[in-house]
C-alpha cells in the first residue's frame, strides 16, 4: 500500500470539522461538539497506524504540482509525525476543554472553525515536503490564528490581534525572501533530496539563513521577536493553550529544524560558523524569558514568558548540532507541548472558577481544587526540569549533548535556566499548597472544580507529561522516537 | 481543428443579446444570461480544446486569410482570458439582477444598462480573439464607450464628471494607438500581428509606430501617472459595473500592450522601455497602496488596490526570461504576470460585489457604516477576506503563485529591486485591506440594522474568491494553457 491519502486524510480530518462547523449555525452546538470530536478521534487513530507503518521504514507521500517542478508535497517521515502526534493528541484534549470553557457564548461556529483550521494548518506544516508545501500552510497558520487570538473582539484582543499581525505578516514577507532567494538558485526545495547548496557563496548562504531565522523567529518567539506572544494573552484560555503548546510557537521552531536539518544539513550549519550564534541567541532567549517571567505578577503572563524561554530549548538543541542535543531538542517538543497545555488548562480553569488570575490570588486553593491544583504543580514541576518529569528528561539530554559536541558553557545555561524556572515557579505551588486560603474566597454554586469537561483534560495533560518521563525508556516515547529520527534521518 | 463555432460564439452572442436587449426589454435579462452562459461554455470548451491538443485555434472568417481577410484565433492566453472574461461576467450579470433587472416597467438604467454590459463583454472577447491591430482598434473603442457609458449610468453630476474625463483619457489613448497602428501599417503593409512579427526590423518609425500604441494602451490601462481616471470613475459607477470596470477593462488593453511587446516586436523593445514600463509599474504599486491606505470608503479603497494591482502586470515586462536557466519550469514571471491578471480580476470582482452588496444593506460604503456587517453578511465577509488573500498574495492562491514566479525571475537574475516592490507592494496591501477588514469584523452597535439584500450577491462574490484561491492549487493547468502558442520572448526575455 502506497499510503499516499493517509497525509491527506489527517489534514482533512481537522479541515472537514473545520468547514463543517462554519456552516452549521450557532444552535446546533451538540452536532458541533460531536463534528469537531470525531475528526479529533479519527486523526489520532490515522496517526496511530501511520506511527506503526513508519516505524517500519514507510514514507508515504503525496503530490500536487503547481507549475512544472514546483510541487505541493505531503510526505509523511519520522520528524513530522512526531509533531502531528502532538497535535493530534492535544487537538482532542483542546476540544474537550474548549467545548466546556466556552459554553453557550456567541459566535462557536466561528470559533471551532478556524481553530480547525488552525489544526489543519499545523499538521499541513508537519507534513510539508517542500519548502513552498511550508510556506502554504505557514501562512494559512498566520491567517487562521487571527481570528481566534480576537475572538472576544473587545479593544484588548484587536490590540493584540493587530499586534500579532504586525509581526507575523513582515515575517513572512522575511521567511519568503529567504525561500525565494535560496530556490532563485536552487531550484524547488524538497527536504527528502537535499539540495545543492554549492551555487551559493558562503556570505549570501549565511544571510539566507538569518532571515529563514528571523521569519521564523516570530512564531517561535525567539528575542527580540517574542513581542507579540504575551499581547496575545487577550485569547480565550484555549486558544492560548493551543497557541503556546502546538500551533503556533512550535510551527516555528519545527521549521527551524526542518531548516537546519534537511534544508542546510548540520554539517554546513557548523561549517558556516552559524550553529554557535544560533545556540548563543537561543540561549539569551532561554534566560531572558525566564527573568522576564520572574517579573509579571498575573499567571498568563507568567505562563507566557515562560513559553518564550521553553520554545528555545527545542532551538538550542537543533543548533548545538550534535546527536544528543537534538534529541533533547526534540523530545523538548512534545514535553514542553504536554506540561505547558497542562499549565494553561489550569490557569484557565483557576481564572474561570475562582476568578484567580495573580499569582497573590492562589493561597491556599490546593485543597479547594485538589485535581486542578495537582495537574498544575505537575506541569510546574516539569518546567523546573525535577526527575522524573518530562522536563527532567530533555533538560538532562540537552546537557549531555552539548557537553559532548564541547559547548560546555550551555551546562551553565542550563542550570542557570533551571534555577530561574523554580524561582518563579515554585512560589506559585508555595502558594497553592501552603498558604492560608482568604476568608472572602466564595465558591461558585455547584463547586470549583466543574465541569469535567475542564477538569478531565488538564489532568489528562499533567499526567501525560508525568508519564513520558517515566516511561522515557520506551521505544514509543517522545524521546525514543526523537533517538529514531536523530539515528535514522540526521546520523552522519 | 477546434469547431469554428468556438471562436465566433463568445463575440456573436453577446452581441446578439444586446440587440435583443434592446427591442426586447423584457427579455433583458434572460437573453445576457443565457448569452453570457453561452460565451462561458464556448470559453471552456475552448480552454480544454487547446489544453487536449496543444495548439491554438485559429478562424479565417469568410476564408479569406490575413492579410485580405480578418482572423480570429485563440493561443493559450486568449482562452484564459476569455474563460475569465466570461466567468466574472457572468457572475457580475447575475448579480445585476436585482439594480437593473424587469420591474414591470422600463426605467432608464435598466434599460440601458443590459445593452452596454454585453456590448462590453463582446468588445472584451473580440479583443482576446484578434491576432489584428485594427481589430484590437475596433474592441478597444467598443470596449471604452460602453464603459465610460456605464460609468455615467448613474446620472448623477458626479458620475458624469467621472464618465467625462474617462472619456478624454479613454479618447486621447485611442488616437495614440490609432496613429501607431497607422504607422505600423505604413512600414510594414499589414497589421496582422503573425505577419509583422515576420518581418520587424530595428527602426524609428517602429519605434515611435509601438511607442505611441503603449503610451495610448498604457492610459487605457490606467497605469501610473495615467490613472487618474479610474478611482473617480468607480465613485460614481454603480458596483456592478465597477466590478467590470476594475476587474475586465484594463485587462483587455494590457492583453494588446503583450501582444505588441511579446508577440509582434519582441527583437524591438530594448532595456529602456522595459525599465520605463517596470518603473512605472512599480510606483503605481506603491502609490496606489498608499492611496488605498488613505480612504475612507470601501469603493475607493478598492480602487486605488487596482491601482496598486495593475501595476504588477507592467513588471512583467524587466521581468521576462528572468529565471530562464534557474528553474525547471517557462517562461515563470511572464506566466505569473498572465495568472496574475486572471487572479486579480477575479479576485477585484469578487471585491466590488461585496461592497455593493454591503452599500445595499448598510446605506453607504464609508468604513463607518459598514462596520460590524459581518454578523448580517458572514458570507459576503467571508468572500471579501479571501478575495483580499489573493491581492495580498498570500498562499494558497492565486495571486501568491504570481507573486512566487515573479519574485523568482527577480531574484535569479539580479533584478532585487523589482523583488523588493512585489514584497512590498504585498505588505501594502495587507495595511490597506486590514482596515476594511478590521472593520467589517467588528463587534456591530446594538441598535444598528442593516437592510437584508438577496443571498446571491452574497454567493456570487463568495464563488468568485474561491476560484480565484483555488487558481493557486490547482494550478497546473491553467500554467500548461498559458505554455500553449505563447511567444519565445515570453521564456528568453524582451531585448
Amino acid at each position: 500500500m502506497t499510503g499516499g491519502v493517509l497525509p491527506i486524510l489527517i489534514v482533512l480530518a481537522a479541515l472537514v470539522p473545520a468547514l463543517i462547523s462554519f456552516a452549521l449555525p450557532e444552535r446546533h452546538a451538540r452536532l458541533r461538539s460531536i463534528v469537531n470530536l470525531s475528526g479529533a478521534v479519527l486523526k489520532l487513530g490515522l496517526v496511530a497506524y501511520l506511527l506503526l507503518a513508519v516505524a517500519d521504514g514507510a514514507a508515504p507521500e503525496a503530490r500536487l504540482s503547481l507549475a512544472p517542478g514546483l510541487d505541493l508535497l505531503l510526505r509523511v517521515d519520522a520528524l513530522a509525525l512526531l509533531f502531528v502526534t502532538l497535535s493530534g493528541v492535544l487537538w482532542l484534549i483542546t476540544t474537550i476543554y474548549a467545548i466546556a470553557y466556552l459554553g453557550d457564548s456567541p459566535n462557536l461556529s466561528r470559533f471551532f472553525g478556524f481553530f480547525g483550521l488552525c489544526v489543519a494548518a499545523t499538521t499541513g506544516i508537519a507534513f510539508s515536503g517542500t519548502l513552498i508545501t511550508f510556506f502554504v500552510f505557514y501562512e494559512m497558520l498566520t491567517l487562521s490564528t487571527w481570528p481566534l487570538v480576537v475572538h472576544k473582539q473587545n479593544e484588548k484582543s484587536f490590540a493584540a490581534g493587530r499586534r500579532y499581525l504586525a509581526y507575523a505578516l513582515p515575517a513572512s514577507a522575511v521567511l519568503l525572501i529567504a525561500i525565494i532567494w535560496l530556490e532563485s538558485a536552487t531550484g524547488p526545495v524538497e527536504f527528502a533530496t537535499g539540495t545543492d547548496l554549492s551555487v551559493l557563496g558562503e556570505t549570501s548562504l549565511q544571510m539566507i539563513f538569518w532571515l529563514f531565522i528571523a521569519g521564523l523567529g516570530v512564531k517561535a518567539a525567539l528575542f527580540p521577536l517574542h513581542g507579540w506572544l504575551p499581547a496575545a494573552m487577550a485569547a480565550p484560555a484555549p486558544v492560548s493553550a493551543l497557541l503556546h503548546a502546538v500551533a503556533v510557537v512550535k510551527a516555528g521552531a519545527f521549521g527551524i529544524i526542518r531548516i537546519i536539518y534537511d534544508v542546510f544539513g548540520i554539517a554546513t550549519v557548523s561549517a558556516l560558523g552559524l550553529a554557535t550564534p544560533l545556540a548563543i541567541l537561543a540561549s539569551f532567549t532561554i534566560l531572558y524569558g525566564s527573568v522576564r517571567a520572574l517579573e509579571q505578577s498575573e499567571i498568563k503572563k507568567r505562563l507566557a514568558f515562560s513559553t518564550v524561554s521553553q520554545v528555545s530549548y527545542i532551538i538550542l538543541g537543533a543548533a548545538l548540532a550534535g546527536p544528543i542535543a537534538a534529541i533533547g531538542g526534540l523530545a523538548h517538543l512534545v514535553h514542553q507541548g504536554l506540561m505547558k497545555i497542562a499549565l494553561f488548562f489550569c490557569a484557565g480553569i483557576y481564572a474561570e472558577r475562582a476568578g484567580i488570575e495573580t499569582v497573590e490570588a492562589l493561597d491556599g486553593i490546593g485543597p479547594r481544587m485538589p485535581w486542578t491544583s495537582v495537574a498544575f504543580t505537575l506541569g510546574a514541576m516539569g518546567m523546573i526540569g525535577i526527575p522524573p518529569m518530562a522536563g527532567f528528561v530533555s533538560k538532562f539530554y540537552l546537557g549531555v549533548g552539548a557537553v559532548q559536541t564541547g559547548a560546555n558553557w550551555v551546562v551553565v545555561v542550563l542550570a542557570t535556566s533551571s534555577l530561574l524556572n523554580a524561582a518563579y515557579f515554585l512560589p506559585l505551588v508555595y502558594r497553592i499548597w501552603f498558604l492560608p486560603a482568604p476568608e472572602d474566597r466564595a465558591a461558585p454554586a455547584d463547586g470549583f472544580e466543574r465541569p469535567l469537561g475542564l477538569i478531565v483534560p488538564a489532568v489528562i495533560a499533567a499526567g501525560a507529561a508525568l508519564a513520558v518521563g517515566l516511561m522515557a525508556g520506551s521505544p514509543l516515547s517522545p524521546l525514543g522516537w526523537a533517538t529514531l529520527i536523530v539515528e535514522r534521518d540526521y546520523l552522519p | 481543428m477546434v469547431h469554428p463555432a468556438l471562436l465566433v460564439a463568445p463575440i456573436a452572442a453577446p452581441l446578439l443579446a444586446a440587440l435583443l436587449a434592446i427591442a426586447f426589454p423584457r427579455g433583458a435579462v434572460a437573453a445576457a444570461l443565457s448569452a453570457v452562459g453561452v460565451a462561458l461554455v464556448a470559453s471552456l470548451v475552448l480552454v480544454v480544446e487547446v489544453a487536449r491538443t496543444g495548439t491554438g485555434a485559429a478562424l479565417a472568417i469568410g476564408g479569406w486569410p490575413p492579410p485580405l481577410g480578418i482572423a480570429l484565433e485563440a493561443d493559450g492566453l486568449s482562452a484564459m482570458f476569455l474563460l475569465a472574461a466570461s466567468t466574472i461576467g457572468l457572475g457580475v450579470l447575475v448579480v445585476a439582477q436585482g439594480p437593473f433587472g424587469w420591474t414591470g416597467r422600463e426605467t432608464r438604467k435598466g434599460y440601458s444598462f443590459w445593452p452596454l454590459a454585453l456590448c462590453l463583454l463582446a468588445a472584451l472577447n473580440a479583443i482576446f480573439l484578434s491576432r489584428d491591430f485594427f481589430n484590437f482598434y475596433v474592441g478597444l473603442e467598443l470596449l471604452s464607450l460602453s464603459a465610460v457609458a456605464l460609468v455615467a449610468l448613474d446620472g448623477k453630476r458626479e458620475a458624469i464628471e467621472a464618465a467625462l474625463r474617462y472619456l478624454m483619457f479613454a479618447l486621447v489613448g485611442s488616437l495614440l494607438y490609432l496613429l501607431g497602428a497607422a504607422l505600423l501599417y505604413a512600414q510594414y503593409g499589414t497589421l496582422d500581428i503573425g505577419l509583422i512579427a515576420a518581418s520587424a526590423e530595428t527602426n524609428g518609425p517602429t519605434l515611435v509606430a509601438a511607442g505611441l500604441m503603449t503610451a495610448g494602451l498604457a492610459a487605457k490601462t490606467a497605469l501610473f501617472p495615467l490613472h487618474a481616471w479610474l478611482p473617480s470613475a468607480h465613485t460614481g459607477a454603480p458596483a456592478v459595473a465597477s466590478a467590470m470596470l476594475s476587474a475586465l477593462v484594463p485587462k483587455a488593453s494590457f492583453f494588446i500592450l503583450v501582444r505588441v511587446w511579446f508577440d509582434a516586436l519582441p527583437g524591438q523593445a530594448g532595456p529602456g522601455l522595459t525599465l520605463v514600463l517596470g518603473t512605472m509599474g512599480a510606483v503605481a504599486i506603491v502609490y496606489g497602496s498608499i492611496l488605498a491606505l488613505l480612504q475612507e470608503r470601501l469603493k475607493l479603497i478598492i480602487a486605488y488596490s487596482t491601482v496598486a494591482q495593475l501595476g504588477y502586470l507592467f513588471l512583467v515586462f524587466p521581468l521576462a526570461g528572468g529565471d530562464s536557466t534557474a528553474q525547471p519550469w517557462f517562461a515563470g514571471a511572464w506566466t505569473g504576470g498572465m495568472v496574475h491578471a486572471v487572479s486579480h480580476g477575479l479576485a477585484k470582482a469578487a471585491m466590488f460585489l461585496c461592497a455593493g452588496a454591503m452599500m445595499a444593506a448598510a446605506g453607504g460604503d464609508k468604513l463607518s457604516d459598514v462596520r460590524g456587517i459581518v454578523a448580517k453578511m458572514p458570507l459576503a465577509t467571508f468572500a471579501f477576506a479571501l478575495a483580499a488573500v489573493t491581492l495580498m498574495g498570500l498562499p494558497p492562491s492565486g495571486g501568491f503563485l504570481a507573486k512566487y514566479l515573479m519574485l523568482t525571475a527577480a531574484f535569479a537574475s539580479g533584478a532585487w529591486v523589482w523583488g523588493a516592490v512585489v514584497l512590498a507592494g504585498g505588505l501594502l496591501a495587507a495595511l490597506y485591506l486590514y482596515r476594511p477588514l478590521a472593520s467589517l469584523f467588528a463587534p456591530a452597535d446594538p441598535d444598528r440594522t442593516f437592510t437584508s439584500v438577496p443571498l446571491r450577491t452574497e454567493l456570487v462574490p463568495l464563488a468568485l474568491a474561491l476560484v480565484a484561491v483555488l487558481l493557486g492549487v490547482a494550478s497546473q493547468f491553467p500554467y500548461d494553457i498559458l505554455q500553449v502558442g505563447r511567444s519565445v520572448a515570453a521564456e528568453a526575455g524582451l531585448e
